[in-house]
């Protein structure tokens, strides 16, 4: 089911050149109204009619969220204020929140990508949907709204929190779509059969989109399992549009980007080059019809890979992996990128350790060195030095067929590594780079 | 007539062979015979004692991962050749042995070992045949 079949099944090559042709003026728009955009052309000698093709994107510079902090609040508003007509903004939490002003257009653009997103899915006018994201300044709920308002499906505008009321909605109201974060999905299954003695998968929904943090496979099959529903990945960050930057359809298959209005371009977070077609990086997102705040190569600080060849559905827009981690976390290691999700997904296939593990990097003899501490699982602690060394060197081979380097693993006690409430500190550096 | 013997994880850390026998010895535990098998990462002790379940509880509940092993206390002539000679028995039944240490106290005029082989109950009707005598739970916590 498509909502808008023209714009989004438009063959590459037309796709393509619509891209260029909206690249081309949203680059020129950007330099003549944002004087920061200016300014940034100016440092690097360039000029928007410079850009006549995709490899010249590469000369643009970057657009980085601390740029986007040092202009707040307004600092990128190509529009005067009179014609901002809604404002969303982060939470801040890591320092100056960003900003995003959307113009009535914008807001236009916005329900379009996220009534395609919802259509994708199977969700029609005949369906009640449950947003229990956030309404406010995060662009969680509203963004859900006004996809929903524009497919004419009966909104169930919840917001976040209250899960005993969530629930009695769902019976009630026979809510067959919802939308929340994935952990909240847990928490409401989980809170119906323990608190509520209500089954979730006697409730009416059917599917769920589930965004805005980062989640697995597994999490999704438990989602599926404990709703009985088809549960789909939703992209969006508030600094690009909120979400419907991107969302899986029903092959679940990596997540389409709606190209016509969002540019993506995948990169080495090091250097800055784009990486091999298929591989890893960071995604920069270009805005190409964005008309309150342009957004030009944005890096997203979010890793992920592009799915290579067609989907069955049709659609032509480009799919991206599942966010598998942020730039922050990535090591580099004798010139390799990674990452320590790689080496926590080897840690779960390989039975008989605990998920809870340490990455330290030394530098003996002018070499990296990297040395995974990973905790014994008690119960698969064996009273032979064979069984154990055998569990390491599994360990070992494993994660160096995942990553293209050798570690060296370490078995330490259960529960001897430090645990720390949230983000625990996975990597300790202890090479000197300076 | 297997005998339980505790198996600690040990990391390669100072003062981790330390506080496992603190704990043992504020639970009132006796050691009977003791062996480490080390590794450059990590090292499992090998304990046999007068009450493997109390001290299994009192380890773990310090942060120790245990295992309880059965293994056999055997009797060997405490004379040149003794073990030797209870190994050569194994050796013509195909039986391998893992690991084997010895016991502080005796038996009479004999020299007690611990040992474990890859088939314990092979090892104990080869044995018994052979007239070796293998010790029980009880007779080890009274040695």
């Amino acid at each position: 089911m498509y909502w808008n079949k023209e714009a989004e099944t438009m063959p590459r090559e037309e796709l393509q050149k619509l891209q260029l042709q909206r690249l081309r003026e949203v680059v020129k728009y950007a330099y003549e109204r944002v004087p920061f955009y200016r300014k940034r052309c100016e440092a690097a000698g360039i000029k928007p009619e410079d850009i006549r093709s995709f490899e010249d994107l590469k000369y643009i510079p970057f657009t980085s969220k601390a740029d986007l902090r040092e202009v707040y609040p307004f600092g990128l508003f190509a529009v005067p204020l009179s014609e901002i007509v809604e404002i969303h903004s982060s939470s801040g939490t890591t320092g100056k929140p960003v900003v995003a002003g959307y113009t009535r257009r914008d807001l236009e653009v916005w329900g379009e990508v996220m009534a395609r997103s919802l259509t994708m899915i199977g969700v029609t006018s005949q369906d009640v949907i449950q947003i229990a994201y956030g309404y406010g300044l995060f662009t969680g709920g509203l963004g859900f709204h006004y996809g929903a308002l524009k497919i004419g499906a009966t909104i169930v505008p919840a917001s976040a929190g209250n899960t005993r009321r969530q629930i009695t909605l769902m019976q009630d109201f026979g809510t067959t779509v919802l939308a929340c974060t994935p952990s909240y999905a847990l928490y409401l299954a989980e809170y119906a059969r323990d608190e509520m003695g209500i089954d979730p998968s006697t409730l009416k929904l059917r599917v769920g989109s589930f965004g805005a943090e980062m989640w697995t496979e597994e999490m999704r099959r438990e989602i599926e399992k404990r709703f009985g529903i088809k549960a789909y990945n939703v992209y969006g960050l508030t600094e690009i549009i909120g979400p419907g930057v991107a969302h899986e359809c029903e092959e679940q298959k990596g997540l389409h980007i709606w190209e016509d209005h969002f540019l993506p371009e995948i990169i080495d977070p090091e250097t800055g080059e784009w990486v091999e077609e298929g591989k890893e990086g960071e995604l920069v997102l270009t805005t190409l019809t964005k008309e309150g705040v342009p957004m030009i190569r944005f890096r997203t600080r979010d890793i992920t890979s592009f799915v290579p060849g067609e989907c069955p559905c049709g659609r032509t827009g480009r799919r991206i992996e599942r966010i598998k981690g942020r730039t922050d976390d990535m090591i580099k290691v004798r010139g390799v990128m990674l990452f320590p999700y790689q080496i926590e997904q080897c840690i779960l296939e390989v039975q008989g350790v605990e998920p809870h593990y340490q990455i330290i990097l030394t530098r003996p003899h002018h070499l990296d060195e990297i040395e995974v501490q990973v905790e014994m699982a008690k119960e698969t602690f064996s009273d032979e030095v064979r069984a154990i060394e055998e569990l390491r060197r599994r360990l070992e081979k494993k994660i160096e067929e995942t990553v293209g380097i050798r570690v060296k693993v370490t078995l330490v006690e259960p529960k001897s590594l430090p645990r720390s409430e949230g983000k625990a500190k996975r990597v300790i550096d202890k090479r000197n780079l300076s | 007539m297997k005998v339980k013997q505790i198996s600690i994880f040990l990391e390669n850390k100072k003062g981790r062979l330390y506080e496992a026998l603190k704990v043992l010895a504020e639970a009132g535990i006796n050691i009977r015979a003791l062996a480490i098998a080390d590794t450059s990462d990590f090292g499992i002790l090998r304990l046999i004692v007068n009450d493997p379940e109390k001290a299994k509880s009192a380890l773990e509940n310090a942060g120790f991962t245990v295992k309880i092993t059965p293994v056999l206390a055997v009797e060997v002539d405490d004379r040149p050749g003794g073990l030797a000679e209870v190994l050569k028995y194994l050796y013509d039944a195909d039986i391998n042995v893992e690991y084997t240490y010895a016991f502080v106290e005796k038996s009479g005029e004999k020299a007690v070992v611990v040992l474990r082989t890859n088939n314990l109950d092979k090892t104990i009707s080869v044995l018994k045949e052979k007239g070796i005598t293998l010790l029980s739970e009880g007779e080890v916590a009274n040695l």
